[in-house]
């Protein structure tokens, strides 16, 4: 009797120590150093692995963040500055001032500025009806209306406007994550520096060919006569490529130039209503 | 047991409408717009201004380099200016725009009526003549045919083979043409041959065509080595690589060319070109077109001047149909759908179909129910379901590895899904990303 | 131009299969079943059918209607299929508020957790089946015998079937020769008078369904046969090695769920893989494992837990079993 547990007790033993050594040597070979700041950055970050900051998930973005020299160009859209400087004290370093942004649509495309040429028929995607032509109407530079920015915003800061068939992005919602910049294959979200109560004034245009066709294809386009050029006395319009260019930074909103646009392609936004001799007529856009 | 490709394939309603309808020739048009590029490869520069008066057959746009086309006028007229304008790509691409006077031929062209037989040219005066006169391939893909007659060094052609299937339904114009030019096609292929240094070519037909089968083999009878083999109906049959598995059995390795099995793939449209550019000395600035719907009062097959605006045939063939929903150049499986009357024949549109409201729309599509039809017609073996989906969520590296660049676009997938899911929508672009991708990495 | 014309990319045909088309196929190949059930169960046939039919649908419709908030699809005839097979694969004289359930979790918890049409990765039916076999063993192994067309709903005779004798006689001793006399003959077997779930019953019925299917090119013939070539193999050689010990292939193939899974339960599109060479083991892996659930395991039938167990096991088959792709290893000459 006592022979058997003997043996059982040594066998047991011994199973255990060759068990101990074996996973001693493989925990020694698939060992991984990490650097144990990584779980803290995580444990900040909001865990809504949205991709906002253009990395796969959280721990992917905390890894950036502690391998990096300097925090500049990491940013994480939902936590805010908060987490960022929160992120920076663990790390002992300064985290960057990052201006609020906010997405805006360079095209004002509607029905009724961009005459409709065709019917798209395919697959409902931005990116399949860019490969395969010009688009719905015969503008090749603004929005095909797919809906792909939609798809691309994590936090449904942007849907679309059925009678415009244009993106609308709320401003309060947009955490400026880049996502839908991203998505778009023609280019034609910018993020723009956010201004106080929203006020937003910028070109609502990307068509770059010459007057002429740009009219052609739509109404509200961009035809680069340089009126607004002109008129700006800060400096924050540029002209390139038959297209004008309104700095946020250096803009001080006096909408001068949205009076002097012959097209309408300069869009103010959020503006209290104009003194009644102005013309009202833009205020419509809202 | 009639042959043909083993794996995946499908049989759409053939809709041939035209098939008994003989070539008309389409008045010249008033004016024309002849894109410059009209080939795959390097764009073509214009070498004319406006202004300039231009004769029938003069050569407008000549290519750069190895890979690309030479571009002719297809009338006798003055430029009136060179801009854009939309073709089949859909975008705005440079044309010469030419307002007709008269129709006044360069005058090396040999006009007469009868058949050159004698082939008095040697293979490179054959290859330069090719490229001078614009010849490419008319089958669709217009890929410049002097580029496929050139064997590179190290590589071995012994079989030519002869694209006459004509595998998209509603299209006939390759078809009328064996009936019609039977000769002058079987003289083209033996100068091709010649070039090529071959003894051999096989013409592949489908069975649907017994009359264009019975013709050439009798007409074949009197030129050596030429055979003509009927085939079993199954699209796509006149992609170069299932014809060739159909009709000599060799499979060519994905990411190879047809050369790389000692073959080279020519259609019958391209056989009556050369012949027509080698005998008779006259640059390719015009080609048959099949004008065809079921909405159409008289389609029909036309002898139309390049550049001509598709309007004009669809005028000739009874006039647009009221309840018309889309126009397609080319066929209705792998054609491109234009959005305005006034795109412009070019050298690839081997036809116009015009569809209803109803026929072209498009169903809404639903979930996919994996029950693997896709798998089941793909002439590749490929996985179309999983490579949608890979390119609808942006996985392109695992679409690569996936083998989307091996996909022909022949559209099987997507017209057999169930669910209307727009498969081949989402794999043409997997595979143009990937392809962009790849080009990217290489560059690094 | 006052009309647009449509873009889109090509091709610019489809053919006329829809979804709604395929499912309302295997609903006609499905048809001799039921009558036949309806032929041999009466009445009590009738209520089960209609009660999981309806329910299926009603929880599809409510799932997607308020739930999902998306278009409601029911009308796509992929709860309809669910629901009759589900039917199928119970005793005709289980109470209705048990079809509910079953169902519900068929519907609710196998299909639209997973997403709804096309995304589950069981088959629902299965799922409802094998919950409430497992839940309910007694009803749900209480199989009425067949008398001819009763109206009578709960006072059906009930009885065991031909695997339940088998099973339980091995178990107690007998020989496999002893207990075929117990058992309906062959014939009567292939004709589906016999104990059993209402679908299962008549192999005629179930071949008929099957050669309707292939004729419409629903299915293709790579499952059914596998896994019927397994089990006619597998049993043949258990049945070579000791016939006293087990039953004839024959016997096999006719009783139980065999038919009804290999025809119809495993060549479920959502469930089965997709590639030929995949279904083929698939369908080989279906056959072993339901011969080992009946020779070796608790249960007298293992068609149910058999396709399951291979159901899990798909999405890996998708992954790693692949077509060979035209022009990837070339033999030429």
């Amino acid at each position: 009797m006592s022979s058997i547990i003997l043996i059982t007790i040594i066998s047991l033993s011994l199973i255990a120590l060759i068990s101990a050594v074996i996973l001693y040597f493989v925990a020694q070979k698939f060992k991984i150093v990490e650097d144990p700041r990584i779980d803290e950055v995580q444990a900040i970050l909001p865990a809504a692995n949205c991709g906002g900051c253009g990395f796969a998930g959280c721990r992917n973005m905390a890894e950036a963040i502690v391998k990096a020299t300097t925090l500049e160009g990491l940013y994480c859209p939902v936590g805010g500055a908060k987490v960022m400087n929160s992120a920076a004290k663990i790390l002992g370093r300064e985290a960057p001032v990052t201006d609020p942004r906010v997405a805006v649509l360079l095209c004002n495309g509607t029905p009724e500025n961009r005459p409709r040429t065709s019917r798209y028929n395919g697959a409902s995607d931005c990116r399949i009806s860019n490969n395969l032509y010009i688009g719905e109407s015969d503008c090749s530079y603004g929005c095909l209306g797919n809906g792909d920015c939609v798809r691309a915003c994590a936090f449904d800061a942007i849907h679309m406007d059925p009678t415009t068939n244009l993106p609308v992005i709320i401003d309060d919602k947009c955490v400026y994550c880049g996502a839908c910049v991203k998505a778009c294959p023609r280019n034609i979200i910018e993020l723009r520096k956010k201004a106080k109560k929203d006020k937003k004034i910028y070109v609502a245009c990307s068509n770059c060919d010459k007057g002429g066709p740009a009219r052609k294809a739509c109404n509200a386009a961009c035809i680069g006569c340089g009126k607004c050029f002109k008129v700006c006395e800060f400096g924050a319009i540029t002209i390139e490529k038959n297209l004008a260019y309104i700095d946020a930074i250096k803009c001080t909103f006096c909408r001068k130039c949205v009076e002097e646009c012959p097209t309408g392609a300069i869009r103010e936004l959020n503006f209290p209503p104009r003194k009644p001799k102005v013309e009202v007529q833009n205020e419509a856009v809202n | 047991m009639l042959k043909t490709f083993p794996s995946g394939g499908i049989h759409p309603p053939e809709n041939k409408l035209t098939s008994n309808i003989p070539i008309g020739y389409l008045p010249v048009p008033g004016n024309v717009v002849i894109p410059v590029s009209q080939h795959i490869g390097a764009p073509a520069t214009v070498i004319v201004n406006k202004g300039d008066y231009v004769k029938t057959g003069q050569l407008i746009a000549t290519g750069n380099g190895f890979v690309s086309s030479n571009t002719h006028s297809s009338v006798s007229g003055k430029v009136s200016k060179i801009d854009t304008i939309f073709d089949t790509t859909g975008y705005k691409q440079p044309a010469v725009f030419i307002d007709v006077e008269g129709d006044e031929w360069i005058g090396t062209i040999d006009r007469s009526s009868n058949i050159a037989r004698e082939i008095t040219l040697s293979p490179d005066e054959i290859k330069k003549r090719c490229f001078e006169s614009g010849i490419v391939g008319l089958g669709g893909a217009t890929f410049p045919s002097h580029v496929k007659l050139s064997v590179p060094e190290g590589k071995k052609c012994d079989i030519l083979i002869i694209n006459g299937v004509e595998c998209e339904p509603f299209l006939t114009s390759d078809h009328r043409l064996m009936l019609e030019k039977g000769e002058e096609i079987l003289i083209g292929i033996s100068i091709l041959m010649k070039a090529l240094k071959v003894g051999r070519a096989k013409i592949g037909i489908e069975n649907n065509k017994p009359d264009a089968i019975d013709h050439l083999t009798k007409l074949a009878a009197g030129f050596e080595g030429i055979t003509i083999h009927p085939l079993k109906l199954k699209y796509p049959q006149g992609a170069e690589k299932q014809l060739i598995k159909a009709l000599i059995n060799r499979e060519v390795p994905s990411g190879h060319l047809p050369l790389d099995v000692g073959a080279v793939v020519h259609n019958v449209g391209t056989a009556y070109a050369v012949y027509e550019a080698v005998q008779k000395n006259k640059p390719l600035f015009e080609r048959v077109v099949t004008v065809t719907g079921k909405s159409l009062s008289k389609p029909c097959n036309y002898v139309v001047r390049i550049g001509t605006p598709i309007g004009r045939l669809i005028e000739a063939a009874g006039g647009m149909p009221g309840d018309t929903g889309k126009i397609v150049s080319g066929g209705p499986m792998m054609g491109k759908a234009v959005s305005n009357l006034d795109v412009p024949v070019v050298k690839g549109t081997s036809g116009i179909v015009v569809f209803s409201e109803n026929e072209s729309e498009r169903k809404e599509p639903g979930p996919c129910i994996r029950c693997s039809k896709c798998i089941g017609v793909c002439p590749l073996n490929l996985q179309p379901f999983l490579l949608m989906k890979l390119a609808e969520l942006g996985m392109f590296e695992r679409a690569e590895k996936e083998k989307i660049t091996d996909c022909m676009e022949c559209g099987c997938c997507s017209y057999t899904c169930p669910a209307n899911r727009p498969l081949l929508d989402y794999i043409r672009l997997g595979k143009a990303t990937v392809i962009k991708l790849a080009r990217q990495r290489n560059l690094k | 131009m006052s009309n647009l014309l449509n873009i889109s990319p090509s091709p610019h045909a489809h053919g006329k299969e829809t979804t709604q088309k395929l499912m309302h196929g295997v609903v006609v190949a499905l048809m001799p079943a039921l009558f036949t059930s309806i032929f041999y169960f009466g009445i009590g046939a009738v209520i089960v059918t209609a009660a999981s039919v309806i329910s299926c649908l009603v929880f599809e419709y409510l799932i997607q209607k308020f739930v999902f908030k998306k278009p409601v699809t029911i009308t796509d005839g992929s709860a309809l299929v669910t629901g009759l097979l589900l039917a199928f694969n119970l005793p005709s004289n289980i109470p209705v508020i048990l079809v509910v359930i079953g169902s519900f979790v068929a519907i609710a918890v196998a299909k639209m957790t997973f997403g709804g049409l096309g995304n589950n990765p069981f088959n629902p039916a299965l799922v409802g089946r094998v919950f409430m076999l497992i839940s309910f063993p007694v009803q749900m192994t209480s199989w009425p015998v067949p008398a001819g067309f009763k109206t009578g709903y709960a006072d059906a005779v009930t009885g065991a079937t031909p695997l339940a004798i088998i099973k339980e006689g091995i178990k107690n001793g007998e020989s496999v020769s002893q207990l075929m006399e117990k058992v309906p003959a062959t014939i009567q077997m292939f004709l589906g008078h016999m104990g059993g779930s209402m679908g299962e019953v008549s192999a005629i019925a179930l071949l008929l369904g099957l050669v309707y299917l292939l004729y419409k090119k629903i299915i293709t013939w790579h499952i059914p046969v596998s896994i019927i070539g397994t089990i006619a193999i597998f049993t043949t050689i258990l049945w070579l090695i000791n016939p006293e010990k087990n039953a004839d292939p024959m016997f096999h193939l006719m009783a139980g769920g065999v038919l009804l899974g290999s025809i119809f339960m495993a060549t479920d599109y959502v469930t089965s893989p997709m590639n030929t060479k995949a279904m083929i083991i698939y369908g080989c892996c279906i056959g072993i494992l339901t011969v080992i659930i009946r020779v070796w395991g608790a249960y007298p039938e293992g068609v149910s837990f058999a396709i399951l167990i291979m159901n899990a096991f798909v999405p890996l088959m998708n992954t790693y079993i692949k077509p060979k792709r035209f022009g990837e290893e070339v033999k030429n000459g």
